[in-house]
């Protein structure tokens, strides 16, 4: 086991950002921290690369106890975290050469590691880090994190506010470095991302709703999803809350996500309905769930 | 070592890149140490003076020629009658009026002796008392000189011969405010700038986010710290270089001691300096706070210094409380080693104590450090 969490429990004076949280990660797996803002993943991470002690509970990091191997575990664990924190007024070289140095290492020891990474970021080496856009800082960050070979690996949240084509880049590259055997824990509020991951913890308000793979999570979804469409979307929304049957009602792109609370549900009276209440253009058709649906019907 | 090493180097890039800092390190001090010793000097001039003369005699007239030709007044005007010289100085045209009685010189040469009426604006007490002792001391000038013409001869014999006493003034004996104050205005720069810069510094790494992305590295606290803190004792010890070299060239302040002693003091002192720095930054989480935080003590510091106003006039309290003061210990040493040549012995006291403070200064800096970050 690469990672394991057992129990650990965290406040803020009275607000109880992690609750007894207990997973573990095997080693080269792919684990996702899949949340909302504020459901406590950050915090999750700053206690697993030591920056904060835990209230309650215990865990190992690569085999070390986070509290009494604090100093191996800083030297093993490769950490990115959410907010840009590289020196915005050192070039991109120069950032990278500062994390080698004070890890102790040089930027050519592990250069193969980062090698894919860093030739994309390479004609900008001369750059201040500040100027770089917002996927080249990411791409950055990565390379820091890396630059000592470790064999966990923390990413907060490394694509939030990143755009797409960038975002799709980044995982890309994360899964090209499971290949290379290191253990990477990815915390991200992207419910599409999820199924990147080789298995994911769902957290809200400090709890862990499920940890499964991302195909087992769909795969015990309860209930059948309709994809529902009219054209007034506000007024469809409402009616399908009122609708006497309805259990869940969410809004997803075009459509609403609808599932019933019957056993037997024809897709026929939720028209005849909708149409009841003037909306035109209704279309019902059942769909598969997604991440999404499974954590709003853990979270509810 | 390696990583202090590195760690030194980054710092000092990321000063040097900083464009808008490099002039305020640098240039700031040297303009401030410009004008200020050459502005804030106690010698009062140009004091607006003004007369009424009731008894238009010749002595009148040569005490008033008297005023004219001292530099330090200004005679303005001649008022007629006391309510004019009243009403002139409720305007703020005039500072001091002096009153010549009717019949002045008659009356003095009969009775030996008068009276002379003295107004002054007292708004500003410390620059009245200045004042008036000035006009004194003119007025004495002008009795020695009016008893030698006026008096017969046989009259003075029978006098006992006057004692006057010829002052010499030690270590600056022109009595020149520039080399008083020169010294003094260089350890506030000196102060000002280190402590603002290494307060500000690693608030500045926790307000980027740096220090955290730091902390998870297996990098130790006492190597970040002392890699950071190193650049701004280097700053420091180059500008009380520069300092010295523009209170040489351009102020010709006496440089009587030795060089080496004052290196000394200043680079002990300077980590007292960088202490402060650092714990104010372990209990801020902002620059901005920390630059207030650092002038709630600059400001304390400078007016309890002795540097503007004199630590044996102030209250039993506040002097002890000037104890806890750097700066007085810094002003105190570069007075007496600039101006007076003084030995290691004659400052040991101040050196011991600044020893102390650094030691205790840093130890709670470092302890809050771990306490905190």
């Amino acid at each position: 086991m690469s990672i394991v969490v057992d129990g650990i429990s965290k406040s803020y004076k009275s607000l109880k950002a992690l609750n007894n949280i207990s997973f573990d990660v095997k080693e080269g797996e792919l684990f996702g921290l899949i949340g909302p803002d504020g459901a406590g993943k950050t915090t999750l991470f700053r206690v697993l690369v030591t920056l904060l002690f835990a209230d309650e509970g215990k865990a190992t990091v690569a085999g070390f106890d986070l509290v009494k191997d604090y100093k191996i575990i800083r030297e093993s664990v490769g950490y990115m975290p959410g907010k840009f924190s590289l020196y915005q007024d050192l070039t991109v070289e120069e950032n990278l050469k500062f994390f080698a140095t004070i890890f102790g290492t040089t930027i050519e020891e592990n250069y193969e590691l980062i090698e894919d990474i860093y030739v994309q970021i390479e004609p900008f080496k001369n750059r201040r880090a500040g100027k770089l856009s917002g996927g080249m800082k990411q791409k950055l960050a990565l390379c820091c994190a890396l630059i000592h070979k470790p064999t966990v690996l923390f990413l907060d949240e490394p694509t939030t506010g990143v755009d797409p084509v960038s975002r799709k880049e980044f995982w890309d590259m994360i899964k090209r470095l499971q290949l290379k055997g290191i253990t990477i824990l990815v915390s991200t509020p992207y419910m599409d991302e999820a199924a990147l991951c080789d298995r994911i913890a769902l957290i809200q308000d400090g709890i862990i709703l499920q940890i499964d793979s991302p195909e087992a999570i769909l795969k015990q979804y309860p209930k059948l999803i309709y994809n529902v469409r009219a054209d007034n979307m506000y007024q469809l929304i409402q009616s399908l809350k009122l609708y006497e049957h309805s259990h869940s009602v969410y809004p997803f792109g075009e459509f609403v996500h609808y599932t019933d609370k019957r056993t037997y549900f024809n897709p026929n009276d939720l028209k005849l309905y909708l149409a009841e209440k003037l909306l035109t253009n209704i279309t019902v058709e059942i769909t598969e769930p997604t991440i999404e649906d499974a954590f709003m019907e853990l979270a509810k | 070592m390696k990583t202090i090493g590195y760690i030194i180097q980054k710092e000092f890039k990321q000063i040097f890149r900083n464009k808008g800092m490099l002039p305020i390190i640098f240039i700031l001090p040297l303009v401030q140490l410009v004008i200020l010793a050459n502005a804030a000097t106690f010698e009062i001039k140009n004091i607006k003076f003004a007369y009424i003369d009731n008894d238009h005699s010749t002595t009148s007239r040569e005490l008033i020629e008297k005023f004219d030709a001292s530099t330090f007044f200004n005679v303005l005007a001649n008022y007629s009658s006391v309510k004019q010289s009243n009403s002139a100085m409720l305007n703020g045209d005039v500072d001091v009026v002096l009153e010549i009685p009717s019949y002045f010189e008659r009356d003095l040469l009969k009775k030996k002796h008068n009276n002379l009426g003295l107004t002054i604006n007292a708004i500003d007490g410390a620059t009245a008392g200045v004042e008036s002792v000035y006009v004194n001391q003119i007025i004495q000038s002008f009795n020695k000189n009016l008893r030698i013409e006026l008096m017969a001869a046989p009259d003075l014999l029978a006098k006992p011969i006057n004692i006057t006493s010829i002052p010499s003034f030690w270590y600056n004996e022109t009595l020149n405010y520039k080399t008083f104050m020169v010294p003094g205005i260089l350890v506030l720069l000196v102060t000002m700038i280190t402590l603002f810069l290494s307060g500000m510094n690693i608030v500045r790494e926790k307000e980027i986010g740096t220090l955290e992305q730091i902390n998870v590295t297996p990098i130790k606290k006492s190597e970040f710290i002392i890699g950071k803190l190193f650049p701004f004792w280097v700053i420091g010890m180059g500008l009380l270089t520069i300092g010295l070299i523009i209170a040489k060239l351009i102020f010709d302040i006496p440089i009587v001691g030795s060089l080496a002693l004052m290196y000394a003091y200043t680079s002990i002192y300077i980590f007292v300096v960088l202490g402060i720095g650092l714990f104010i930054s372990n209990y801020t989480d902002t620059q901005q706070q920390a630059m207030f935080i650092a002038w709630f003590f600059m400001v304390i510091f400078i007016l309890m210094s002795g540097l503007f106003t004199p630590i044996e006039s102030m209250p039993q309290w506040a002097q002890i409380i000037t104890e806890f003061n750097p700066i007085k210990y810094f002003v105190e040493v570069m007075r007496m080693v600039m101006l007076k040549g003084s030995s290691f012995n004659d400052i040991l006291p101040q050196f011991l104590k600044t020893v102390l403070y650094a030691l205790v200064m840093n130890a709670l800096a470092v302890w809050s450090y771990k306490k905190t970050n």
